[in-house]
């Protein structure tokens, strides 16, 4: 069983996704561009980047997001996989 | 997904269902309602760029006879937000014709002499009117509260915001490079120039219900601003959309609707305001001009080491410059490791911009293709080479962040490359530009309701304004779901008390998320039918399917039974719980990014400055092409549109902030003379995301069309011309100064 409990850090970091930051965005963020967040869900995410850096979750409502490659205008029901790639991003409009 | 060749109504080609009545003149556009009792507004605008309002007095308009309401600013609740001080000015005018008062009067011809009776006092500010002016030390404020980016601990400004981007290490990758390109780039402002003018009718009853009638690209969005700017609620405003003459971005922002309904309030009678078309270059929404510089390096095979852009574009009065989708567009077309991209969104004292088709990238896209155009002139590389070389592809981290899925750049060059219009020799005496165009489209909200008639056909109550032909793209996917003929079926544009929330036809969005709830309210309409058939025969609803538009029993089923129609279902279904609707309302995720590549020859008369398009080819990916008449119109549109921007539309202001050619014989937009047949070419590379595979398709046509001018003349001309447009006198300038 000892050997199981050395391989608990590595599990927990198959579970943590990237998160990254645009320009505009880092205002919010101390000035961070990229981080790691144990979630599985675009909910259980922003509840986490809320209580890192408070007031940010109503800046994201107006973000857009790309989970995977995948752009999401509103990501709320978004299942999030380990090792996913989170960008936040400019919400685009068009004309 | 299914193969396109699996398909029986997608990708047909049928009758508009429009077409006769918008070319017999009997479909209703924004100023053809007539009401009992109907009034006429007029709107006053400011003379000046820019001035601190002291007074206005209404009261000399008020007191002439058959002139029944007259409004200024402060009628308004106080507006706390740029829409709202943009329909009328309060305290200070910030670009000339900046609306200031309105009047309603018994016929157009008084409330327009009215306007003349209205006192304004102004106190006339020094203009701000280019970006140099408004970035300069020491400038005139547009807006005294104005921090960039919200910092006030920093002065005021006139940049709003700056954005970036940036990966890797730019200044290595120019250092690794074997050659480097640079230019400055220059783009007026332009206007999208849809033929119809901004109109709407407005009235209000005894119980305060406001009813619009307008010309729009979403009335729900028009019901959220009037009923904001008036400070009432949205349950007291319903909004119907008229057939619409383009809008192209336009028309997704209210103008007249609060000042109509704010002075049938005060008349009590209907009021009907229809923009004349100076109002509408002067006190609508065009697009930013831009100054960019774009600088690419690349080793001598054609890999590009890296590339930087700085953007500045003009937001008008107030900010909201579309600098941000510029920036994340610019460099789309490309695998890159190195960049960096700058975005400033800058205040002048022009009009409000709007969103403009794809809006912003037109203008980046055009200094970078630019810039990789001389790249390729500098390595002796095919520019289409050079681009496929490193090509945005599946797995490509965008510019912008993610990664693209599946996408079609790849295949459009290719398709560009076998194309028999760019395997011909460039005509003699031409130039050939080539160029990649790029657009996010998005999703969003939409509803649709499918109804079945009594006798069996269908009717489509969706909220989605028809622009560019999405009633027959929304019948041509509820055929191929129901299985029935596309000719049973009609599509209706409800209005916002008859149906679902739906976002504005705009983004490329509607046949992508409006056709996604259509089919799954045609989905939902299967279901109900398998149930009434199971109903019918005495089975489970589990044992029918539904084939080729008919209930029949699954294989194996024991049931000597005759499948059942729609029609069948219909006529009987009193027996079995009722007439027939189905609905789905959906927030559409994973619309697929739209690429394209466009090829043009064009010839340059040396002594008029007179640029004459000799063949023009635009391909692109629709992901799968539902109508693709419809789909070629968009491709057709975009890159006359382009084409116009490129050669001859642009604003021209004097001294004072006053737009010189507010008019379209002054502003000129191509007409069919001055342009080819645009040859098309739809690449289909299906979108996973969508039943169908749909990709937006209305924007990114107009992405590459200026690029692809601009180096056609730089082709044909021997040199590069940076500022747009090419009209005859700035090209004809440009040749004397480089042949001295």
């Amino acid at each position: 069983m000892e050997g199981a409990d050395d391989f608990r850090p590595l599990l927990g970091r198959l579970s943590m996704i990237k998160v990254v930051f645009p320009d505009h965005l880092m205002q919010n963020t101390e000035g961070v561009r990229e981080t790691e967040v144990d979630c599985d869900s675009y909910r259980s995410l922003v509840r986490e980047l809320e209580k890192r850096w408070p007031g940010i979750e109503d800046v994201l409502a107006k973000t857009a997001v790309a989970i995977n490659g995948q752009i999401y205008q509103d990501a709320w029901l978004e299942t999030i996989e380990p090792s996913s790639e989170v960008f936040f991003m400019h919400r685009i409009e068009g004309g | 997904m299914a193969e396109a060749e699996d398909y029986k109504a997608i990708g047909t080609r049928p009758v508009r269902p429009d077409g006769v009545e918008k070319v017999t003149g009997r479909a209703n556009f924004g100023a053809d309602l007539t009401l009992p009792g109907m009034i006429h507004g007029k709107v006053l605008r400011s003379p000046h760029a820019h001035a601190h309002i002291k007074s206005i007095d209404v009261s000399g308009a008020l007191s002439m006879e058959g002139v029944l309401a007259a409004v200024s600013g402060t009628d308004f609740p106080e507006q706390t937000d740029d829409l709202g001080r943009n329909v009328i000015a309060r305290d200070k005018v910030l670009y000339h014709g900046h609306a200031v008062a309105a009047v309603a009067a018994t016929t157009p011809l008084l409330a327009e002499q009215a306007l003349d009776a209205i006192k304004v006092d102004y106190d006339v500010l020094e203009p701000v009117l280019s970006i140099d002016q408004a970035i300069a030390d020491g400038a005139t404020l547009v807006n005294e509260e104005m921090h960039t980016n919200g910092d006030a601990s920093q002065p005021a400004s006139n940049i709003a915001a700056i954005t970036k981007f940036e990966r890797g290490d730019p200044e290595q990758g120019f250092a690794d490079a074997d050659v480097v390109v640079e230019g400055e780039y220059r783009i007026p402002m332009a206007h999208q120039g849809y033929i119809e003018p901004h109109a709407c009718t407005a009235t209000i009853n005894e119980e305060g219900k406001i009813t619009v009638w307008c010309s729009t690209q979403g009335h729900f969005d028009v019901r959220t601003q009037t009923a904001a700017i008036l400070g009432t609620s949205i349950s007291k405003v319903k909004v119907i959309a008229s057939e619409i003459g383009g809008g192209f971005g336009g028309k997704l922002t209210v103008y007249l609707e609060p000042l109509a309904v704010k002075l049938s309030e005060l008349s009590n009678r209907p009021v009907r305001m229809v923009m004349n078309r100076e109002e509408v270059f002067r006190a609508t929404g065009p697009t930013s001009a831009t100054w960019c510089k774009a600088k690419v390096g690349a080793k001598k095979d054609g890999t590009i080491t890296a590339a930087t852009a700085w953007l500045a574009y003009e937001a008008g009065a107030f900010a909201g410059a579309p600098v941000g989708p510029g920036c994340m567009s610019v460099l789309a077309p490309y695998d890159l490791e190195n960049f960096s991209i700058e975005g400033l969104d800058v205040l002048v004292n022009k009009p409000r911009v709007a969103a403009y088709r794809a809006p912003g990238a037109p203008q980046a896209m055009h200094a970078m293709e630019c810039a990789v155009d001389d790249l390729a002139r500098e390595l002796g590389i095919d520019p289409i080479d050079l681009r496929l070389k490193n090509a945005a592809d599946e797995g490509t981290q965008a510019p912008y962040g993610p990664q693209f899925p599946a996408i079609g750049l790849k295949a459009c060059l290719e398709a560009a490359k076998e194309h028999p219009n760019y395997k011909a020799p460039v005509p003699e005496g031409c130039g050939r530009g080539v160029a990649s165009g790029f657009w996010f489209n998005i999703g969003m909200q939409s509803s649709a309701e499918v109804l079945i008639r009594e006798d069996g056909t269908v009717t489509i109550n969706e909220g989605s304004p028809d622009i560019g032909g999405s009633r027959a793209s929304m019948c041509l996917m509820a055929a191929e779901t129901l299985g029935i003929p596309y000719d049973r079926i009609t599509a209706h544009v409800a209005d916002t008390e008859s149906t679902g929330y739906c976002n504005m036809t705009g983004g490329s969005r509607t046949t992508f998320a409006t056709g996604m709830a259509v089919v799954q309210a045609c989905e939902d309409i299967i279901a109900q039918c398998k149930e009434r058939a199971a109903m019918t025969w005495d089975i489970d609803a589990d044992q029918v399917d539904w084939d080729d538009g008919q209930a029949v029993p699954k294989p194996g089923v024991n049931a000597d039974v005759d499948p059942l129609s729609l029609a069948d279902i219909a006529k009987a279904w009193g027996r079995t719980g009722g007439p027939i609707l189905g609905r789905a309302s959906v927030n559409a995720q994973g619309a697929g990014a739209g690429f394209s590549v466009n090829f043009t020859d064009v010839a340059v008369d040396r002594e008029t400055g007179k640029v004459d398009v000799k063949a023009y080819t635009a391909i692109q990916d629709a992901g799968r092409a539902i109508h693709p008449s419809y789909v070629e119109g968009q491709m057709q549109g975009g890159a006359a549109q382009g084409l116009g921007w490129a050669l001859n539309e642009e604003y021209i202001y004097d001294d004072n902030g006053v737009m010189e050619n507010a008019g379209f014989l002054d502003y000129r937009v191509p007409v069919a003379s001055d342009l080819p047949m645009i040859d098309t070419q739809i690449v289909e590379v299906p979108n996973p995301t969508h039943p169908y595979g749909v990709r937006g398709v209305g924007e990114t046509p107009i992405t590459a069309p200026l690029a692809a001018t601009s180096n056609a003349v730089r082709d044909a001309l021997g040199f590069r011309v940076s500022e747009l447009p090419f009209s005859p006198p700035r090209l004809l300038a440009a040749i004397d100064s480089h042949e001295g």
